[in-house]
């Protein structure tokens, strides 16, 4: 089966691009793995935030998927098309990483100016 | 940017956390940097059922009780000291965690203690439904929010200890947001970066372990112990595709529900390899090691489970019970399509945790003055095998002592800081280079496949051979200069640090592995079979000019006179 990944990709200072990734997968996996596929076949510059991988044990991998805010661990892949973007609340630090730390959890302490 | 503190703490799980706080009640200012977010990465979170401690709540038991099924565990390797501070200091951390309201599952009025394969009782405390390890990081994540001498810092990745003479002064970092250097000097450094499953294909841990506290130790000038010894978990979640849980979830559920292991041909065969082993205790289970062994033969034999594991089955187990004894955890498999009632699911051995790591003295320092470890990162306490239910404990226990010895070194210490400690990180890091040709994420997973291939858990010399020699091409591969993307949250410089520690560390266990021509615990070796008492010493390795040097030392065990004096 294949899916297509439209995503927002850049940093805040960037004007907001959008890319297209072809990405064969097998029922049941994830947007994830998909994500992951494309760092190790395609561009390994893509950047998102996850640790625990599959577990949905360390809620990093929030975003927006479709539409709706959601966990790239446990979206299913689908057929056709997904978009994906970044949370639109959160400063954003480039691809599909935001700032989600509690401010006293920062090298820098002050917030960064949102762009969404 | 430069910062400045009594004790750096390197990594924010179950270990890192209660250092910090051990260390900031001592009297010390503390950083407590993590590559992640703040008690999110790492193992602790994920881990979902059983904490081992000699409570004494569920029947009468004592910490030698304890120690005593530790030490047989680890087939004779144990470093007993480490062993003994694990068994003896955990009720105490269990009960602090306890009035710190991690919610230990309870029965009539007190802690419930379940039995886990290997313990001669019910010893292991856990929360409820599967909730242990996120429970306990949260908890130990409120208590560190609430001392203000504790500075957290995610997004900021460890690149090296840095070094005044010889004595650990601090380290050389990169702040993963903007990826600029940023240089931090301690008067000491713990490290508490986990273990190393993140080397193989299928693995229960997170993306963050892969090996970096040992990498750090070995360039620091420290030594790794028992490297060749990695535990598989022999019913890691295999098909069909789950999300949503930790792949060593099955474990629980046959705590509490029985559960059957069949093969293809729907049979069961845990008895025999039971029987096999001399260890048929009645209780049909079997330990880690031997329960690995047992799925992985069923395989070799033509004898597996489509996908290539055993089959679990639950569909003895009427579905009221399921549902009381976990709860929500059915729903999410209901959301995967999986229906215990119904259907088996598939399982075979996953990268679990690891034995091996920084070589420390009873103070969790190790021989580079002023680093210290604890934790998973902590080599020697398991010896060959670890016994269930003893990671987290050791986490707490390791964490607490090592923060508390970190903040009294501290305390007398001079801050030694000088910019010439940072200058080989930070000259490595200026020496980024963007490169089309080199996919540091790819080689991430061929590494991945050369350690899950060759030097799974059980190993020839042949296929050892083939992995230092994969190993050696990826390491020419990388070369001695990073390679960066320079984007914002650079993942490409990223994967290439986390390579460069990659395959020092893939290479130390390759090494050991190849030498020790026996098999004991996790190290099974076809071309040697059976244990060989003349193999009875633990293998150290040092980063010496000329790369890893190996030795074989004697196991660390109490005299005889401290052991009466203890009695």
């Amino acid at each position: 089966m294949k899916t297509t990944l439209i995503i927002r990709r850049g940093s805040a200072q960037e004007a907001a691009s959008h890319a297209r990734f072809d990405v064969p997968f097998a029922p049941g996996q994830t947007l994830l793995d998909g994500l992951r596929w494309i760092r190790s076949h395609i561009d390994p510059t893509l950047s998102f935030r996850y640790s625990c991988i599959n577990a949905n044990a360390c809620k990093e991998c929030m975003m927006v998927i479709d539409g709706s805010v959601d966990y790239a661990c446990t979206t299913r892949l689908h057929e056709g098309e997904m978009s994906v973007s970044p949370l639109p609340n959160k400063a954003l630090i480039g691809d599909l990483v935001t700032e989600i730390a509690p401010p006293d959890e920062r090298l820098v302490q002050r917030s960064r100016k949102s762009k969404t | 940017m430069h910062l400045e503190t009594d004790v750096l703490v390197i990594g924010s799980g179950g270990a890192g956390m209660y250092a910090a706080l051990e260390a900031a009640k001592a009297g010390s200012s503390v950083i407590l940097a993590d590559r992640s977010l703040v008690g999110r990465g790492g193992a602790t979170v994920m881990a979902m059922m059983t904490v081992a401690v000699a409570l004494g709540a569920q029947c009468p038991d004592h910490w030698e009780n304890h120690l005593a099924d530790t030490l047989a565990a680890g087939y004779g390797l144990c470093d007993e000291h480490l062993s003994a501070i694990l068994c003896e200091d955990a009720p105490t951390r269990i009960l602090e965690m306890d009035a710190w309201k991690v919610g230990w599952a309870r029965e009539d009025g007190h802690i419930k203690q379940a039995h886990a394969p290997g313990h001669d009782r019910p010893r292991c405390v856990y929360v409820d439904f599967l909730r242990t390890g996120p429970a306990v990081s949260k908890t130990l994540r409120t208590q560190v929010i609430g001392v203000p001498e504790i500075r957290r810092i995610g997004d900021l990745m460890i690149v090296d200890i840095a070094l005044a003479d010889g004595v650990a002064c601090g380290a050389t970092a990169l702040d993963l947001q903007t990826g600029n250097p940023v240089t931090i000097s301690a008067k000491a450094v713990v490290i508490a970066t986990g273990g190393l499953t993140r080397m193989y294909r299928r693995n229960s841990a997170s993306l963050n372990m892969g090996g970096d506290g040992y990498a750090l130790a070995l360039r620091a000038g420290a030594q790794l112990v028992d490297m060749e010894f990695v535990q598989f978990f022999p019913i890691g979640h295999l098909a069909p595709r789950l999300v949503g849980l930790d792949p060593i979830m099955w474990d629980p559920f046959r705590y509490k529900l029985g559960g059957t292991l069949l093969n293809g041909n729907m049979e069961e065969f845990e008895q025999r390899y039971a029987t096999d082993a001399g260890r048929n205790d009645g209780k049909y289970i079997l330990t880690r090691d031997l329960a690995t062994y047992a799925i992985t033969k069923e395989v070799e034999a033509g004898r597996g489970s489509p996908a290539g594991g055993a089959y679990l089955s639950f569909r003895h187990v009427p579905e009221a019970d399921l549902r009381r004894a976990f709860g929500p955890v059915i729903d999410t498999l209901a959301a995967n399509g999986i229906d215990l009632a119904q259907r088996p699911i598939e399982v075979s051995p996953i990268a679990h945790y690891h034995m091996g790591g920084v070589c420390v003295d009873t103070q969790f320092e190790t021989r580079v003055p002023n680093l210290f470890a604890c934790g998973e990162a902590v080599g020697g306490a398991n010896g060959a095998n670890r016994l269930s239910g003893n990671g987290i404990t050791e986490c707490l226990v390791f964490g607490a002592r090592a923060g508390l010895n970190a903040a009294q070194v501290a305390r007398r210490a001079p801050q030694l800081w000088k910019p010439a400690a940072a200058a080989p990180a930070l000259d490595l890091l200026a020496r980024r280079r963007q490169s089309r040709d080199l996919n540091p994420a790819a080689l991430v997973t061929t590494l991945q496949d050369i350690m899950t291939d060759k030097v799974g858990p059980f190993r020839t010399a042949e296929k050892l051979d083939a992995a230092l020699a994969a190993i050696d091409d990826l390491t020419v591969a990388i070369g001695d200069a990073p390679v960066a993307g320079n984007t914002s949250f650079d993942t490409v410089l990223i994967d290439w640090l986390d390579l460069r520690n990659m395959l020092l560390v893939a290479r130390s266990v390759v090494l050991a592995a190849r030498l020790r021509t026996e098999s004991r615990g996790a190290h099974q070796r076809e071309d040697f079979p059976g244990l060989d008492p003349a193999w009875l010493f633990n293998q150290v390795l040092t980063l010496g000019d000329s790369g890893l040097e190996l030795a074989k030392v004697p196991v660390a065990r109490p005299t005889k006179a401290a052991a009466e004096a203890r009695a």
